[in-house]
């Protein structure tokens, strides 16, 4: 197919969701079913064009392409507005729009009862949209703009259930912290962009292929790169929720299960990384930037892995899980390896978008998301049950599932490139193992736990589990399929243009990463399964780590002080300096001394004429003498 | 002889009786007449300007001035008439409506 026509898919499976949102918004909020159709049919419309364009590149189409339109147009500035096909935006976009449709379908079922349904959808066609315009931007600008309204899109949907004061937080939380990180993302952009002419002004532009030419050649100082590399990177911080911007992503759970599942597990966090692999010609070349990318990705898996072991929600479980994911993946991309880090981030979105719809999937039928209060699901639940075991499974890097794949290669790179965070890795990875099990072993084996009292509202089903329509057990078996076939897809192989280390398969890795898996997998069946001790005595062994990580090791708590003490005062010395200095003195002594003057002069103003008359004769007699007598 | 000098004195002289009859009258009639004699002096004035330089055009502008104090009287007599109804006074002092 010629280059225009590949082109033009990309454009339709960009725009075909924003189409829907107008549409569900501007005549479809009162119309239930439309708003659903609309959505799931332009989402499937951009997935069919995905696989096209995927089919394409497989088969000789000559990439990477790009188009662009000049948007805005200044002397010497230029906005564009533009996509970039190569196999990466590709690779990115199939997982998108692939994963999305699976999430929109399941929504249907999961959100049924929902007063909100059509603006549900509306929403998720937003961030659609938003995810797919940054995976295909060409420039900094088009991927800005797309960053934001995903951001947007998050924060509608974290807080989707206003009423409630926690949802309604978790949302802003999380919009102001993504603002945080997004304000050094914009200066990154504007140093790239004052420096993306090597010549010195006129053609400065904001493209990313043009940015990489001119750092290819070697045109600019590496302080300057490391400098600009990380800025963007403090934009991954806060999307992809790494340390220390990682707080609002447990939060974000307030929002419907199947957004925590497409936003803030499978697509959206993972943007972060896609960044980074988009721009990675640009940390190719910024070595220190590297390694801090690295390091923040390595400590960020290690430490939300532990966080996750403390926690008793199931989504909770499921979101520091995301986070300790998105560590490695973003370790791979700072150890060199964009290709390791896209290869974990497709089978990621895969199994963690499975493990969010099952836990989905037992929150609909249970009305509870608390583990401690659920058991032995796996026999009134089979689908949900066995096809979150198998998410579990790939996410805990189970042999032959697609997690273990992705998560070897990771782990191969760091045996190549740096040994200590090889040792966190495989820590990690035993972690995962072990806070994956005891999910599992609580929530789906064991003893129903459900004889605790039920709301009266939920009498009718709350009482016992029950699997759930077809129209979210479907989607969970396709996504179980694909977690466990993206393994053997020849995802890095259709990857290699990319730049960076590729070391492929370690066996050595792989025995070390399997070791450390069924350590973790036994220690959870000893604890959780044949209850050698309960939780309650685990706890108390270890007191001190228990508390500090409930408390999330004080971030929460620190950025509390930092708003409310530090924040506070100096927005207080501000009010201050505004109200007594500015408005006291400069502001109101203007008027106070106009005021006085006039005040003053206007004694002179007696409304007797003849006092006026003599006035003017003193007056014109002073200037005739100044100015004829002298 | 009677010179410029002479014409000038006696205009400067009825400027002054003009301008003090306008500081130290309070009728407002005599006001209005003390304003005539001011035009009356600068008129004066004119016209022995233009007799010594030889040219009409100190006398044009003396037409003007005497109509414009005729135009002046009229309006300065119709406030006159509507003070004396409007207030029952004619005394300057009284009249103070442009004070602040």
């Amino acid at each position: 197919m010629v280059a225009g026509r590949l082109l033009t898919l990309a454009w339709v499976a960009w725009f075909a969701p924003l189409a829907a949102c107008l549409m569900i918004t501007l005549v479809g909020l009162q119309r239930r079913r439309r708003a659903a159709t609309l959505a799931v049919g332009s989402l499937l419309l951009s997935f069919l064009c995905a696989v096209t364009l995927w089919w394409h590149s497989l088969h000789g189409a000559a990439l990477p392409l790009q188009q662009a339109f000049s948007w805005i147009r200044f002397d010497g500035f230029e906005v564009p507005l533009g996509i970039l096909l190569d196999p990466l935006s590709i690779l990115m976009l199939l997982v998108v729009t692939g994963v999305g449709s699976a999430i929109f379908i399941y929504s249907t079922g999961y959100m049924h009862d929902d007063p909100g349904y059509p603006r549900y959808f509306a929403c998720l066609s937003l961030f659609a949209f938003a995810m797919l315009g940054i995976v295909l931007a060409d420039n900094w600008i088009t991927l800005f703009i797309s960053w934001e309204l995903v951001g947007l899109a998050s924060y509608l949907l974290i807080g989707f259930w206003y009423q409630r004061p926690a949802a309604a937080d978790a949302g802003k939380k999380a919009f102001m912290v993504n603002r945080v990180a997004d304000f050094g993302f914009l200066l990154g952009i504007l140093l790239l962009w004052s420096v993306s002419d090597p010549l010195g002004g006129a053609h400065r532009t904001f493209a990313l292929p043009a940015l990489k030419d001119v750092i290819e050649h070697g045109y600019l100082p590496q302080n300057l790169l490391n400098i600009g590399a990380l800025l963007i990177f403090c934009g991954v911080l806060g999307k992809s929720a790494q340390m220390p911007l990682h707080v609002w992503l447990p939060d974000a759970m307030e929002g419907p299960t199947p957004v925590s599942a497409l936003i803030h597990a499978a697509t959206m966090v993972a943007a972060g990384v896609y960044l980074l692999c988009r721009v990675f010609f640009l940390f190719d070349a910024a070595p220190i930037a590297l390694s801090v990318v690295a390091w923040v990705g390595g400590i960020t898996a290690f430490l939300a892995g532990c966080m996750a072991f403390v926690q008793n929600d199931l989504k909770r479980i499921l979101a520091y899980s995301t986070l300790s994911q998105l560590g490695y993946m973003v370790m791979a991309a700072g150890l060199g390896g964009p290709v390791a880090a896209m290869y974990h981030l497709t089978t990621h979105a895969c199994f963690k978008a499975l493990l969010f719809l099952g836990a989905g999937s037992v929150i609909h039928a249970l009305h509870e998301q608390e583990i401690w209060k659920m058991g032995g699901l796996l026999k009134t639940m089979p689908v949900t049950g066995g096809t979150f075991l198998i998410g579990a499974a790939a996410l805990a890097g189970f042999p032959g599932l697609s997690g273990f794949w992705s998560k070897d290669e990771i782990l191969a790179l760091a045996w190549h490139q740096n040994w200590l965070l090889c040792i966190v890795a495989i820590v990690t990875a035993g972690l995962t193992a072990l806070y994956m099990g005891r999910a599992c072993f609580v929530v789906f084996f064991g003893q129903p736990r459900s004889h605790l009292p039920r709301p009266a509202n939920h009498a009718g089903r709350g009482g016992h589990a029950h699997e759930s329509p077809p129209v979210m057990t479907v989607p969970l078996v396709v996504l179980a399929v694909f977690t466990i076939i993206a393994g053997y897809l020849g995802i890095p192989e259709y990857l290699h243009q990319l730049h960076g280390v590729q070391v492929g398969f370690n066996e050595i890795v792989a025995v070390i990463s399997v070791l450390a898996m069924s350590t973790g997998l036994w220690l959870a069946y000893q604890i959780y399964y044949r209850q050698v001790m309960t939780e309650q005595q685990l706890i108390q062994r270890g007191m001190a780590v228990y508390q500090a990580l409930v408390d999330k090791l004080g971030f929460d708590t620190f950025y509390d002080w930092l708003v409310l003490r530090v924040q506070q005062t100096a927005a207080k010395l501000c009010s201050l300096f505004e109200r007594f200095i500015l408005i006291g003195t400069l502001v109101n002594g203007t008027g106070w001394v106009t005021r006085t003057a006039g005040g003053l002069l206007r004694l002179c103003q007696t409304g007797r004429v003849q006092f006026y008359v003599l006035v003017f004769l003193f007056g014109m007699t002073a200037l005739i003498y100044v100015n004829v007598l002298r | 002889m009677i010179n410029l000098h002479h014409y000038l004195v006696a205009s400067a002289a009825l400027f002054v009786i003009g301008f003090v009859g306008m500081v130290t009258r309070r009728n407002a009639i005599l006001l209005l007449l003390s304003i005539e004699i001011l035009f009356n002096a600068a008129n004066l004035a004119l016209v022995a300007a233009s007799r010594y330089l030889g040219n009409l055009n100190g006398q044009i502008l003396v037409f003007f001035s005497m109509t414009v104090a005729a135009a002046e009287v009229s309006v300065g007599l119709a406030i006159a008439i509507l003070l004396v109804r409007h207030l029952k006074t004619l005394n300057a002092d009284e009249v103070r409506l442009l004070k602040w």
